[in-house]
This record gives C-alpha cells, sequence and structure tokens, in this order.
C-alpha cells in the first residue's frame, strides 16, 4: 500500500485508495489506425506511477502504447475494487513500456501483486513457471497520471471532480 | 464472436464502461449503465466534467466481470469490447437540457398565484391564462439560454469546476452537445414568442401591462448580457426576486383584471424571496468560479457566516409576510397551510451549514431549496383557492 507518497504525486487520497485496492481496472489504449482498445489488468499505484504487467503474449496493447502513449485507466468496478468507501476515478495519462528485461524486470511488482492476488506467489514455483512459459515473459506498463476525474459517490451521471496532475508530475 | 451474439450477451454483465477520445487526443473512460434496444446500445448520460462529448464520434463499450476469491485474488474475469459511433441523445434531450426546463417551476408558480388572486377577485380566463403562462415562460427559457450563452463567452462556465445539476449552466456547449450559434437562435425563438405573446396581452388588457413586460424582458436579458451584466454587479438576486416575484404575479393578475393590486402583491414576496434563495444557495458552490471571473454575487461579496445568516434572515420573512398578511386580512386565511414548508426550510439551512465548502454534497440540499419554493408557492395558491371557498 502506498498512501504518503500520494501527497508528493498530487493524487487524490480516494483514488489512491481505489489504485491500492482494485483488482481490476478498464485500460485503454489507442492503437495504430487511432481506434481504442481496452483491456482489464490489475493496477498498482508506487507512489508516482500506475504500474501494470502485461504478457507478451498479449503485446497488441504494447506496441499501441509505444506508437501513442495517451492511454485512460478506469476505476469503477465495484465488485472488482473491493475499497470501504467506493467511489469511481478515471486516471488519463502518458504510459511507457518497460521491456529491456522481461525474464525479471517485473518482478518488482511482485509485491504489490501478491498483495491483490496471493495466488500468483504460487504460480510463480519453477514447476508451475514451466507450465506457462510465455505467460511469465512480462512488460511493465508505467503510466505517469497526468488528470484524474473522480467520482465521489460513484454516479457518473454527476459532474466529476477534476485534479489536473500536469503541474504536480512536472 | 459476431455482433448479434455480443449484444445478446451483454445483459450477463454486470458492469461497462464507455471510452471516447477527448479534445486532447486522450482516451477516456466513464462507467455508465445500458441496455440493449433493437441492435443498438443504450447508454445512461455520464458526466466527463470540462471534457465535450460530441455526437457522432467513435466510442467503445467494454462491460466486464469479475468474481474476487479471496486469499487467491479472483477466480472469473471476462470482457467484451464494442466498437461503434456515440449519438448523444436526440434534439429533443438536447433542448431539455439547455433550456434547464425543470426550472420552469420559478415561473410556473408566481403565474398560478397570481391566476389564483385573480380568481379570487372573482376574474379568470382559461385562455388568456394559458397566454400569459405561455409567454412568462418564454421569457424564463430564453433567460437560461441567454445565461448559458454569456456566461461561456465571458468564461464563468469554463472556469467552474465543480458545476452541479442545479449550478454551473446547463454545459450543453462546454460538452459540445449544442453549438453557440444554435444557443443563439433559440434564445431569439424565446425572446421573440415573449415579445409577440406580450404584446397581444397588452392589446387585450391594457397598456398598464406593458411596462411590466418590458422590465421583465430587460431584467432577463442584461441578467448576464452586456453592458449591464446585473448578476455581476450584485444585483442578480434583486433581478430574479423581482422577475419572478411582483412582475409574473401581477402581470399574471393584471391579464386577467386590467388592474393591480395589493393582494397579489403582497403573494408575490414569499416566492420573490424563495425564488432568489434558489440562486442564492446556488450561488454557494459557483462562488469561486464567479469571483474569478469577475462575477460579484452577493455569496461571493459576504464571508460564509454571513451568508448563511442572510439565508435564515429571508426565509423569515418570506413566512412573516404571509402571517402579517393573515393577521390584518389581505390574504386569506388559508394561506397559512404555506408554512408546512418551515420544516424543508430548516433542512436545507442545516445542510448548508454543514456543506457550505462541499459543491457535491450540497447538492441534494440545494434540491430541497428548490422544492421550498415550489412546495411553498403551491401552497399559497391551494390557499388562496381554498380562500374563495371559504369565504361563501
Amino acid at each position: 500500500m502506498v498512501t504518503s507518497a500520494a501527497v508528493v504525486a498530487g493524487m487524490p487520497e480516494a483514488v489512491v485508495e481505489l489504485l491500492n485496492k482494485a483488482l481490476v481496472g478498464e485500460l485503454t489504449v489507442i492503437d495504430r489506425k487511432g481506434h481504442l482498445r481496452t483491456d482489464p489488468l490489475i493496477p498498482f499505484w508506487d507512489g508516482r506511477y500506475i504500474l501494470m504487467t502485461s504478457s507478451i503474449l498479449f503485446s497488441r496493447k504494447l506496441e499501441d502504447i509505444k506508437r501513442n502513449p495517451r492511454v485512460s485507466l478506469s476505476l469503477s468496478d465495484p465488485v472488482g475494487i473491493p475499497a470501504e468507501s467506493f467511489s469511481r476515478a478515471t486516471i488519463q495519462g502518458d504510459a511507457r513500456v518497460i521491456d529491456d528485461d522481461l525474464h525479471r524486470g517485473w518482478y518488482r511488482l511482485l509485491p504489490l501483486w501478491e498483495a491483490k492476488e496471493p495466488i500468483i506467489k504460487t504460480l510463480l514455483k519453477p514447476m508451475q513457471k514451466l507450465g506457462l512459459p510465455l505467460f511469465w515473459e512480462r512488460a511493465i506498463i508505467e503510466i505517469l497520471p497526468k488528470r484524474v476525474l473522480w467520482w465521489p459517490d460513484g454516479d457518473t451521471a454527476r459532474d466529476p471532480q477534476v485534479t489536473d496532475l500536469r503541474e504536480a508530475v512536472a | 464472436m459476431n455482433l448479434g451474439e455480443a449484444l445478446s450477451r451483454l445483459p450477463d454483465f454486470p458492469h461497462a464502461v464507455l471510452v471516447v477520445l477527448d479534445e486532447g487526443g486522450y482516451p477516456l473512460s466513464v462507467a455508465t449503465s445500458f441496455r440493449v434496444v433493437d441492435g443498438t446500445v443504450e447508454v445512461t448520460p455520464a458526466s466527463l466534467g470540462q471534457s465535450a462529448v460530441r455526437d457522432a464520434v467513435a466510442a467503445q463499450l467494454v462491460v466486464s466481470h469479475i468474481r474476487p476469491y479471496p486469499g487467491v485474488g479472483y477466480d472469473q474475469r471476462r470482457y467484451i469490447e464494442l466498437s461503434g459511433t456515440l449519438s448523444v441523445g436526440g434534439p429533443g434531450w438536447r433542448f431539455f437540457l439547455a433550456t434547464r426546463l425543470p426550472f420552469l417551476t420559478a415561473t410556473i408558480v408566481p403565474v398560478l398565484l397570481g391566476l389564483a388572486s385573480a380568481a379570487y377577485d372573482r376574474h379568470f380566463s382559461p385562455g388568456l391564462a394559458a397566454l400569459t403562462l405561455l409567454g412568462a415562460m418564454a421569457v424564463h427559457l430564453g433567460l437560461n439560454v441567454a445565461n448559458d450563452i454569456f456566461d461561456t463567452l465571458s468564461g464563468v462556465d469554463a472556469a467552474n469546476l465543480t458545476p452541479t445539476k442545479f449550478s454551473g449552466g446547463s454545459r450543453v456547449l462546454q460538452y459540445g452537445l449544442v453549438s453557440l450559434r444554435q444557443m443563439t437562435a433559440l434564445a431569439a425563438v424565446f425572446y421573440g414568442v415573449a415579445i409577440i405573446v406580450g404584446l397581444v396581452l397588452v392589446a387585450i388588457s391594457g397598456l398598464g401591462l406593458l411596462w411590466l413586460g418590458v422590465a421583465g424582458v430587460l431584467i432577463s436579458y442584461f441578467y448576464t448580457a452586456p453592458p449591464l451584466r446585473l448578476v455581476h454587479r450584485g444585483l442578480g438576486e434583486l433581478c430574479v426576486a423581482l422577475g419572478f416575484g411582483p412582475i409574473m404575479v401581477l402581470g399574471a393578475y393584471f391579464v386577467q383584471t386590467g388592474h393591480y393590486a395589493l393582494r397579489p402583491l403582497i403573494l408575490s414576496i414569499p416566492v420573490a424571496i424563495l425564488v432568489m434563495l434558489i440562486l442564492y444557495a446556488n450561488e454557494v458552490p459557483d462562488r469561486f468560479a464567479d469571483a474569478k471571473t469577475g462575477k460579484r454575487t452577493l455569496v461571493v461579496r459576504m464571508q460564509p457566516a454571513v451568508v448563511i445568516r442572510g439565508y435564515v434572515a429571508a426565509v423569515a420573512v418570506a413566512y412573516l409576510v404571509v402571517i402579517v398578511g393573515v393577521v390584518f386580512g389581505v390574504l386569506p386565511w388559508p394561506t397559512l397551510i404555506s408554512l408546512l414548508t418551515i420544516p424543508l426550510a430548516y433542512q436545507t439551512w442545516k445542510g448548508l451549514k454543514a456543506h457550505y465548502d462541499s459543491p457535491y454534497q450540497l447538492m441534494s440540499y440545494l434540491g430541497k431549496n428548490v422544492s421550498l419554493h415550489l412546495y411553498t408557492g403551491l401552497l399559497l395558491v391551494i390557499g388562496v383557492l381554498l380562500g374563495i371557498i371559504v369565504r361563501r
């Protein structure tokens, strides 16, 4: 869990709570034809960046991000976000793919990942890993948040509170 | 999976996200609910803040399902992506938004009060009543649309980062739902209708109505329009009180009777005060944007404690006028039933005090404040009509 660094990055505390609790967020990227593409992924928050990891088996979004870094992440599924005080948020930002070490680079996310998906620890055992070798060749998606739209009570028919993080992250 | 199969499966998914591309070139996603109707997906309108949702843009709907599994993470996760074109409501819906139709209660109440007062004095023509209502509504809708136009041109609405459904304008221009040209045409049509109806009523009822009508149209237009921009000078509350109080009540009364009288004037005071308080309370969440753009409303000019005390004092005067009116025999005693709304006034005051700095928590109390005007006004109408019965 990261909360104190949230203040540094200017990310609203309630949205940090969503990021820390979310089992799923909908990440939208723009493909090479300019079409929107969305995938459900587990988001992590390290105090400055939203981090996700994706297997090279599902590399389409990684290529899309390399071409166009503008992304949006929706944190809005009440079932997938067991936060005590439910709200909804959309975070827009610039993403970067970190794939210089597909074997172990993403291991730095393991503590955050295990906190949300404890089964990962078991699946990472050597014999288990052998069963799904390419699944464990993974890149990191690192998103620098630029703008946050937050619906305090989750009712998106109401106007969101908007936080512009561009100054905070400069 | 083909489109038909995907559409048939959508209702099985509890969660949906609508994605569009915003004006800055970023994807913008928002949770929504939906239903499938004849091969199309209708999504519930969602607000994206300052970002414009234009008609006929490419959009994506993503429906998903996840089942958390304690100690493991989750054991089910599936989703469907649908791409298509987003059509932002029909012209009717945009008209509804742009004109802020629900606020017409502020006009209907004083007109009914004027008509009831005329009926109390044994004058009532249904045709003239309908024409009066039409003219008054046209002025009000013209005001709403003109207000959006001038607040957009002056940057007031754009500077408002915490708009609510009661404040910050209709946002149709900010969301790109209606163009400035369309809004200007709409305002011209409403004012045109108002002026024509007004002239017909003057021809029927007498010149005495002309000055009241001219005052109504001028106040309505120059409320936000330059060079007067009355609301920017702290005169907005007074203008609204006059326009939706004495001008409408006395105007409706004059059309029926051909003269003015004390009773409708006294009856207009409580509704004038309460309609003024709608604006006054709605200015609370708007105050920072208003101040930034030089819109010096009363709420901008005063400290929060003074604003709240002002609210209480104004409400008290509204009820006191009814009581004094009855005591002096100007108002029929059944109008005292309007005092039944005092608990609503109390709740609004409590909410205003508790959530002065929280625009979104304040919203439900702003709703109560609108209801306070509506219910008090309608109870006054009922009181006057009951007065006709009890005097027999």
